[in-house]
């Protein structure tokens, strides 16, 4: 063996064993989470109230809780997100105007999630007077995936070969035919996975919903948007940290725990799937 | 009798200088190939005839561009009922991911015409035009990624056709495409030249002398020679053109 191809070796080794490495950090805490928690989970602890100074009963309340204020944030991100992805992509013209607002849009990702907790407190708890509601909290948890949201369109769109767009325009379609007629159908795969990826974020998100809607121990479920709810990912917190009896409450933990990554890990198998589907479809019709 | 013609063409990007002075007609029915090394021009002076060059923002233009003695750049012309009425290929096959039939119909869909009966008529009178009708009547509703790349390319041209434009341009149409998709292409031209007036950029020298009337050689945004394509290849007038033909350089 030469020398270059050794070197190629053992370069390509040492990638291999670092790749392999990150595939078992995440196998490691799966285990670790499964072996401690699976145990507690069954129908019963996903459908039932939690009980006894939540050492025993459910977590279905919490389960609900997180549904609503994703399915919440998803109403009020979704849209505005993705509008406000084609008009950047689509319409500005590049400026300082532009730079400015992918800047300003940047920044917004980069602001730690618990100073959004605060701000949602602020201004939907305090100021409009929400209080600690699920619509606060699934406000303030859509500001958080705004950016998100909003760079993932950018990003769908910036795919579809500008080719198309011309041979649109060389047909007399206006700007807006095209979008519509043209680059939507061919980025709206990647458009939907890039927002579902954003649920699986939004559903384990903690800081943001801890001053704007998230219970301690509430077992009921929500009746409207103006009520509280109690959360996986605080659910969580709140039994490894400070619940009654934390050594009977510890296997919840884990179960909790367990069936919050299991949520999101379908999410993004959901996502994945999906993805992989629509592109083949777009292909063939 | 003249179907288009430029005069007196200076086109700007920003600070460069991309066409200098240009002065050229063309003659209805004739396919004129537009020849010169990269970056000489002759794209952008072809997308002025469809003003997609209006889509490049610090882009600017003196002179004036005809067809069929209108004005393209009069203030009355809307930008899209232009584009409608010239058709454009492009260097790569880019099929909308639509159906065949559908792809054919898009440019009058977008221009609101919908009635079954005229689109069904179009397609097939375009797609007839560009040679495919006889390897896809069968399935128009497939997807056109699903056909070859040489198919494509005439699904672009019957796209093109189906609008009935006054002027086709094609901007290395075959330069994407293998030699009998190359040829299936030229053929058409051929054809096509009978009831089209047609511009077309071109890299492939033994191309523009099969298939075009006249040839203009650009060279860094001038327009050096214009002339019957037998003549400029056989016998040109400038030194430049003689060099850039036989391979001294470009």
């Amino acid at each position: 063996m030469t020398k270059k191809r050794l070197i190629q070796k053992i370069v390509f080794t040492t990638f291999g064993l670092i790749s392999l490495m990150v595939v078992g950090i995440l196998f490691a805490i799966l285990g670790f989470i499964a072996i401690r928690g699976l145990h507690v989970v069954n129908w019963e602890f996903l459908t039932s109230m939690p009980e006894d100074g939540m050492t025993k009963g459910g977590i279905f309340p919490a389960i609900v809780g997180t549904g609503s204020l994703v399915l919440g944030s998803m109403v009020f991100a979704f849209p505005i997100g993705v509008l406000s992805g084609i008009y950047t992509h689509e319409y500005l013209k590049d400026s300082w105007f532009k730079r400015f607002i992918r800047m300003m849009t940047n920044n917004l990702s980069g602001i730690p999630s618990i100073v959004f907790g605060l701000f949602g407190m602020a201004l939907f708890v305090n100021y409009l007077s929400f209080g600690d509601s699920i619509l606060a909290g699934s406000l303030t948890l859509g500001l958080l995936t705004l950016p998100v949201v909003i760079r993932t369109t950018e990003e769908a769109l910036k795919s579809v070969d500008d080719t198309l767009r011309m041979g649109s325009y060389a047909l007399g379609a206006t700007k807006l035919q095209t979008i519509r007629r043209v680059v939507l159908p061919v980025a709206y795969p990647n458009i939907i996975t890039g927002l579902i990826l954003s649920i699986g974020r939004v559903s384990g998100e903690t800081a943001p919903i801890l001053f704007t809607v998230a219970a301690y121990f509430l077992p009921k479920l929500p009746s409207s948007l103006s009520d509280q709810v109690m959360a996986l990912p605080y659910h969580l917190y709140v039994l490894a940290t400070s619940g009654t009896n934390m050594e009977q409450s510890r296997p919840m933990a884990y179960g909790t725990a367990f069936v919050l990554i299991a949520i999101v890990l379908i999410i993004n198998t959901a996502a994945s799937l999906l993805r992989r589907y629509l592109n083949k479809k777009v292909k063939m019709d | 009798m003249i179907k288009a013609e430029a005069k007196n063409i200076n086109v700007w990007y920003g600070d460069f200088h991309a066409l200098k002075n240009i002065n050229m007609s063309f003659n209805t029915n004739s396919v004129t190939a537009l020849i010169g090394p990269s970056g000489c021009g002759k794209s952008t002076f072809l997308r002025l005839f469809n003003r997609m060059n209006d889509l490049i923002s610090n882009f600017r233009l003196e002179g004036l561009i005809t067809v069929d003695e209108q004005n393209l750049y009069s203030k009355e012309v809307k930008i899209d009922e232009l584009r409608k009425s010239i058709g454009m290929v492009f260097q790569k096959p880019n099929p909308f991911p639509k159906s065949i039939y559908e792809n054919v119909a898009y440019g009058l869909r977008v221009n609101g015409i919908n009635d079954r009966r005229t689109l069904d008529e179009t397609v097939e009178r375009s797609l007839r035009q560009a040679a495919l009708w006889d390897e896809v009547k069968d399935n128009l509703k497939k997807s056109a990624m699903s056909i070859s790349g040489g198919q494509q390319q005439r699904l672009c041209i019957a796209r093109a056709l189906a609008v009935e434009p006054r002027l086709i341009l094609m901007d290395e149409p075959a330069s994407a495409l293998d030699p009998i998709s190359t040829a299936k292409i030229e053929e058409l031209i051929f054809e096509l030249k009978k009831s089209f007036t047609i511009l077309i950029v071109t890299h492939n020298l033994q191309q523009a002398g099969r298939i075009s009337d006249y040839t203009g050689f650009f060279y860094m945004g001038e327009m050096i020679e214009h002339d019957a394509t037998q003549k400029m290849f056989l016998n040109p007038s400038n030194e430049r053109t003689q060099n850039y033909i036989t391979g001294r350089f470009g």
